[in-house]
């Protein structure tokens, strides 16, 4: 169970690239169509692309590569976040973004079973952190060195469901299973921490819950591969990484709309302005 | 019969597994979990997780079965067996045991009177109602090898009577007659078939030759059967545990008025009502007017 990519080492540089790479990707998809969530696929992509590029061990199998990990979008309106890296690896092709949320395409505003790369159809909030639980339980009993990696939004955290399976997966020891919680403070309609004070502390939760579980700053890769590195493996693992919704485009940091909305072609413009290079 | 059928095929379908939501585990359920305790999970008191973890079993090629009470599978985590099991479209068996009113002293929030409606309402779910233990067992064998999705298993209790062993073989989607006749046709499924029989019984005492449908596959529903039993009978009695609408009688009736069918439908069924009353499955099913005496008068046999 111990020879995952964890241990090959991860640039850091090339990982702050890549996500700027992303940011732009996805900021022209917002310029085909008005149907995606910018801010929250923003919030998370350093996890996204930490498990794609960092964690999750690929094989090189014809024109397109093939993970033996497994991944979960279990917040499924962060799924630009995914598409974008899908096709980066090729599983996903140009011509499937171009198409996005369009009947001549297979790609919608959250991730669908079935389509290349997509391992649960997820979207409704709740339900990866039980379908994962499943996963790595099943992994475990048929004896496959895997690893499910699974993202969740903080307002998932909200739903019953996800503490059933947080709990379940303890009771487990389910040492096979890292989750990262995005905790960017809002949900669609406004601050957690305003709204919902009694939700914090979170990394207290998750610990009184039987996991093993650090908090860091979730777009910082080097802080949270280096949490993983450090990890025990023996009971499931949690990145509890505190983010900013809309990171990158100042406009948009920590403002709700941006939940929901596209920018026009200003603000779009602005946005490529302030996605130039990699600041550190 | 669930539950020994269950193991016996849990010997040699190591795929095979059962997620429990703090359900005593009855019988060979116990010894299920004695002999593979790997195969067998309790969520506790979670049917969310139940169903969510039976996703992801099943997403790595296991055949997990969820098993508890009729309410806990299906109401309690619904948007989960319909987005994790239906809209994936899993092959995952979700068991629901006292189906209709069997929980007979257990008050309403036990009663899964509605069950068969809201399954049939979504797409993907193939749902099946054994009538008694030997088409459990067919059921069960059925859907323990089955590739084609998710299934809701209606069950009701241990203890059941044999009805069927005079009865053509059982198949998955095709309706299975347990006697022939010419002037009546039966059509039930679950428990309540030892009704349906009392309802026989009473009809062939007035002169009719009475034909015994269990219909035990409710989706997808052998429209054609359905069809063609109502081409042959003069009459056709729904009997069903099952709330007055979304389960078998409204659609034996669909199907009457979509062939132009001149044969007379009377469907009895539990009320659309929830009844506070608790005494025997028998004093439950009068209680919404499901017995011979209630039924025999309706049905107007001179």
């Amino acid at each position: 169970m111990n020879m995952t990519s964890v241990e090959k080492g991860f640039d850091v540089l090339a990982a702050q690239r890549r996500c700027l790479e992303y940011r732009q990707r996805i900021l022209a998809i917002s310029q085909q169509v008005a149907a995606l969530h910018v801010a929250p696929a923003f919030s998370c992509l350093e996890m996204v692309d930490l498990i794609y590029h960092g964690l999750m061990r690929v094989v090189e199998e014809g024109v397109s590569p093939r993970f033996l990990d497994s991944f979960l979008m279990s917040k499924g309106h962060g799924c630009l976040s995914q598409y974008v890296i899908l096709e980066k690896f090729g599983i996903l092709e140009k011509a499937d973004l171009q198409n996005y949320c369009t009947p001549a395409g297979k790609l919608g505003a959250h991730p669908d079973y079935g389509v290349p790369g997509i391992e649960a159809s997820t979207g409704s909030l709740g339900h990866g952190m039980g379908i994962a639980t499943g996963m790595a339980y099943g992994d475990r009993i048929k004896g496959d060195a895997r690893h499910v990696f699974v993202v969740l939004s903080d307002g998932e955290l909200q739903e019953g469901s996800t503490w059933e399976a947080i709990m379940m997966a303890a009771n487990l020891n389910l040492s096979n299973l890292i989750a990262f919680v995005d905790l960017n403070d809002f949900g669609g309609l406004a601050r957690m921490s305003e709204g919902h004070p009694a939700f914090y502390p979170v990394l207290d939760k998750i610990r009184a819950f039987g996991w093993e579980a650090i908090e860091v700053n979730g777009h910082d890769a080097r802080a949270m591969y280096e949490g993983l590195q450090n990890r025990s493996r023996k009971r499931p693992f949690m990145i509890v990484g505190k983010t900013v919704k809309g990171k990158g485009v100042s406009y948009m940091e920590h403002v709700p709309i941006w939940h929901y909305r596209s920018p026009n072609k200003e603000e779009y413009a602005q946005a490529l302005a302030e996605l130039k290079e990699v600041s550190s | 019969m669930f539950a020994d059928t269950f193991y016996e095929a849990g010997t040699r379908e190591n795929r095979l597994a059962v997620v429990v939501a703090d359900i005593s585990p009855a019988g060979s359920i116990q010894k299920f979990r004695e002999d593979f305790p790997e195969r067998f999970v309790n969520t506790g008191v979670s049917e969310q997780i139940m169903i969510g973890m039976c996703a992801g079993m099943a997403l790595r090629g296991l055949r997990p079965f969820a098993y508890t009470i009729a309410t806990f599978t299906l109401f309690r985590p619904f948007e989960f067996v319909r987005d994790d099991l239906c809209y994936q479209n899993l092959p995952v068996t979700v068991v629901g045991i006292g189906g209709g009113v069997t929980y007979s002293t257990l008050g309403g929030t036990h009663h899964a009177m509605e069950d068969v409606a809201v399954a049939s309402a979504i797409p993907n779910l193939s749902i099946i109602a054994p009538c008694d233990p030997a088409e459990t067992k067919a059921a069960t064998l059925w859907c323990v090898e089955q590739t084609r999705g998710p299934v809701y298993l209606r069950l009701g209790k241990a203890g059941e009577p044999n009805l069927t062993e005079q009865a053509e073989s059982w198949s998955f989607g095709k309706l299975r007659y347990l006697q022939k006749g010419d002037d009546v046709c039966i059509f039930s499924y679950g428990p309540i078939m030892k009704l349906a029989l009392q309802v026989a019984a009473f009809c062939e005492q007035k002169g009719q030759s009475v034909s015994l449908v269990s219909t035990h596959t409710l989706k997808p529903l052998d429209r054609e059967g359905i069809a063609e039993a109502l081409a042959h009978h003069k009459r056709a009695i729904v009997i069903e545990e099952c709330v007055p609408r979304g389960g078998l009688a409204g659609q034996v009736k669909e199907i009457a008025c979509d062939e132009r069918s001149d044969c007379r439908v009377d469907a009895f069924t539990l009320r659309d009502e929830f009844i506070h009353c608790y005494g025997s499955h028998a004093d439950l099913l009068s209680a919404h007017g499901l017995n011979l005496e209630a039924i025999s008068m309706k049905l107007e046999l001179v």
